[in-house]
């Protein structure tokens, strides 16, 4: 095992890394975010059948491309935690599933907003909605069972087996649910579905998809170094921190 | 009655048990004798999930419409809606009693492999709630008018898809065995997975009812069965561990 | 001396923010009787819950003839016979039922001596009645009957005789003096004056712990 891993595993030197990758990846975010978002919903041509509705699509894609990346670092550092007896994976996991499922509900949302012009209801039961229901479900137990159970390694160590057992049914899932919509009438319009985007639809998207990774990581470190702050309070190096802080 | 000695026995050889072979099969066999044992002794909490599926599936009638056409064809989702429930109900109790009495800790400290006794509990408790859910099906099928030629995808469907829903459901079972209020948390944790079976299944029974072959949705819910088989058992022996180690 | 059978390096455990032991190190060696003392809530019961492998909130090392215990965890199983606070005892099942079940967890045991082990915990007569018709004293001892079936050379008994009576107290030291004779290892917590006292070494986790 390589020496940055050991290394990655005392919370005090990933306090100290975060905090100086944090500002980095705090203004690429911004400014990705920014630009893509301006590109996309004033620049980018309007959609041939959809019209200006399509632009949904700046908002909808990366959240729900999020939603699904956020589950599987959740599932990944959960199993790191479990196999190697990590904290900060333990804590890495825990900070993931809040902000999972924060995007999986926009990407909800702005499912709904796009649905409401283009099929003339807030709610279809289009495949790809439907498996990011389940997936702000599979989100939600976690965190339940998380809050359940108050010792906080027992917490950690249950939720990664639970992320675990989701992360080989999420296949599964969106496979049957597939099939299930197209057994049924499934929708005409799907929400991404775009066989030829031109260029000046995509890049700006692909600006956004990167601009959200950038916004995952931050808020991903911030929730980290809190979680950190809280649990390795009583230590030595915290309280330093906090008196150097303070004077 | 012979007579035995009441002075102390002489203890037996300390000798680790290394010849004693440790056959798979052999405690595989007890562990299901004895779950099914415990649940003969305990009758009230083999019929209870049964009167439940019997009466969620009372509710569709009354709630929606007790036209035939109608609930024909809510049916096959209603029955396997009501079959989904009432196994997860029962799931709270698979090792619940074994926890509060210390039985689990003993089988957790067991040289034999936890996961063939785990698979053995959850072998017996589908035995008692999956399987006799199979068998009442048709009558809940009958009073849904369901049309005959879907009973038979009804019952195959539901024989193979709820030991999926058993080994599943143990898993949060076995997640939540070391907290006061599993119960409802069980649901949150396990109705998420169970959609596959769900939809796989209610659409075998739809197949069946149009007069399609269903073979393609039973091999489905087959290689879902065959995968929860080979899994399912390491999670909830993983799952175990940490909940009594909690 | 002999190579010791058990050995505790340096323990760490921490319980709902409090420190329970930091440091904590101490080796078991065959023949030893090993008690374990400390005042409520100083983790006696953690400690042998974290020797069993039960409970794994620790850090630290434990060692199994040498060998840390995480590599061996079958085989140290074993050699294991654990008592814990709930007897293990399952109520609806009579006391030849449950020994039955042990026997199959623990393929070392053999299944004819049940009736002398029950015989000897004083439950003859009581072996197809139900557990939960018997008295709370009755059940510990159902699960006390395993001391005299099983093989394994290291006993963990937390609190075996709450609920025991005199003499049944009595039988039991009996049986640890004589396990602790042929070479087995005995672990326990107890409030009970014990009348073998001379022949147990302590451990008090109040003095050892270092807060």
């Amino acid at each position: 095992m390589p020496r940055w891993f050991y290394q990655l595993a005392s919370p005090r030197w990933c306090y100290q890394i975060t905090g100086k990758l944090l500002p980095g990846f705090a203004i690429a975010a911004g400014l990705l975010i920014l630009f893509g978002t301006v590109w996309g919903l004033a620049f980018a041509p309007p959609d041939y059948q959809q019209g200006n509705s399509f632009r949904i699509i700046y908002l909808h894609v990366p959240t729900a491309y999020m939603a699904q990346s956020i589950y599987m670092t959740m599932a990944l550092a959960g199993a790191i935690g479990l196999i190697w007896k990590m904290k900060v994976a333990d804590m890495v996991a825990k900070s993931c599933a809040p902000i999972g499922a924060s995007l999986a509900v926009l990407a909800l949302a702005t499912g709904a907003i796009w649905g409401k012009p283009t099929w003339g209801s807030w709610w279809v039961w289009d495949a790809r909605l439907t498996s990011m229901l389940i997936l702000l479900f599979l989100y939600l137990g976690i965190m339940a069972l998380n809050s359940a159970i108050e010792s906080e390694s027992t917490a950690a160590q249950s939720t990664a087996v639970l992320a675990l057992v989701g992360l080989v049914n999420i296949p599964i899932i969106k496979y049957s649910v597939d099939w299930w919509n197209t057994l049924h009438q499934p929708a005409t319009f799907k929400i991404t579905e775009k066989p030829a985007m031109p260029p000046d639809m995509w890049i700006p998207l692909l600006i956004l998809v990167i601009g959200f990774y950038c916004f995952f990581a931050v808020v991903l470190m911030m929730r980290l170094r809190n979680e950190i702050i809280r649990r390795e309070r009583r230590s030595g190096w915290v309280r330093e921190l906090l008196m150097q802080q303070r004077g | 009655m012979p007579m035995l000695e009441t002075k102390l026995q002489p203890l037996a050889v300390l000798e680790p048990d290394s010849d004693t072979e440790y056959r798979p099969g052999r405690i595989l066999l007890l562990t299901l004798k004895r779950e099914l044992r415990l649940a003969l002794r305990r009758r009230s909490d083999l019929v209870n999930p049964l009167i439940f599926f019997l009466m969620v599936a009372t509710l569709f009638p009354l709630g929606v419409s007790p036209e035939p056409s109608v609930l024909a064809t809510l049916a096959p989702g209603v029955v396997w809606v009501a079959a989904l429930l009432s196994t997860l109900l029962a799931m709270d109790s698979l090792f619940r009693s074994d926890y509060e009495d210390g039985s689990l800790e003993q089988i957790l400290l067991s040289p034999q492999p936890l996961f063939v006794v785990v698979f053995g509990k959850v072998l017996a408790h589908w035995m008692m709630t999956g399987l006799p859910l199979t068998l009442m099906a048709p009558l809940i099928g009958v009073m849904l008018f369901l049309p005959a030629e879907g009973m038979g995808g009804l019952v195959l469907s539901l024989l193979i898809g709820t030991p999926t829903l058993s080994l599943v459901g143990a898993i949060g079972a076995a997640l939540t065995v070391g907290l006061r209020k599993g119960g409802v948390l069980i649901s949150l944790l396990v109705l998420p997975l169970y959609i596959p079976v769900l939809i796989f299944g209610t659409a075998a029974v739809e197949a069946a009812v149009t007069g399609l072959p269903v073979a393609g949705h039973l091999a489905l819910l087959g290689a879902l069965l065959a995968l929860g088989a080979a899994l399912a058992p390491l999670a909830i022996a993983a799952a175990l561990r940490i909940s009594v180690s909690g | 001396m002999a190579e010791p059978l058990l050995q505790v390096v340096d323990l760490f455990c921490e319980r709902d923010d409090r420190v329970l032991f930091d440091g904590l190190g101490f080796s078991v060696f065959p023949g030893e009787i090993l008690q374990v003392e400390g005042q409520n809530g100083s983790g006696k019961t953690t400690l042998l819950r974290i020797l069993s492998g039960l409970s794994r909130h620790y850090e630290g090392q434990i060692l199994w003839r040498g060998k840390p215990v995480s590599e061996q965890a079958e085989s140290f199983r074993r050699e294991l016979l654990y008592f814990g606070h709930q007897a293990g005892v399952k109520a609806i099942l009579t006391p030849e039922e449950n020994l039955a079940w042990y026997a199959a967890l623990d393929p070392g045991i053999d299944l004819q001596q049940i009736p002398y082990a029950l015989n000897a915990v004083g439950l003859r007569g009581f072996e197809d009645v139900p557990c939960h018709m018997l008295s709370a004293g009755q059940n510990r001892r159902v699960s006390l009957a395993r001391l005299y079936l099983s093989r394994a050379p290291l006993w963990i008994l937390d609190e075996p005789f709450t609920a025991i009576d005199k003499k049944g107290v009595a039988a039991k030291e009996a049986l640890l003096l004589e396990h602790a004779r042929r070479g087995g290892t005995v672990m326990l917590t107890t409030h009970h004056e014990l009348d073998l006292s001379r022949h147990v070494r302590r451990i008090n986790l109040d003095e050892l712990s270092g807060t």
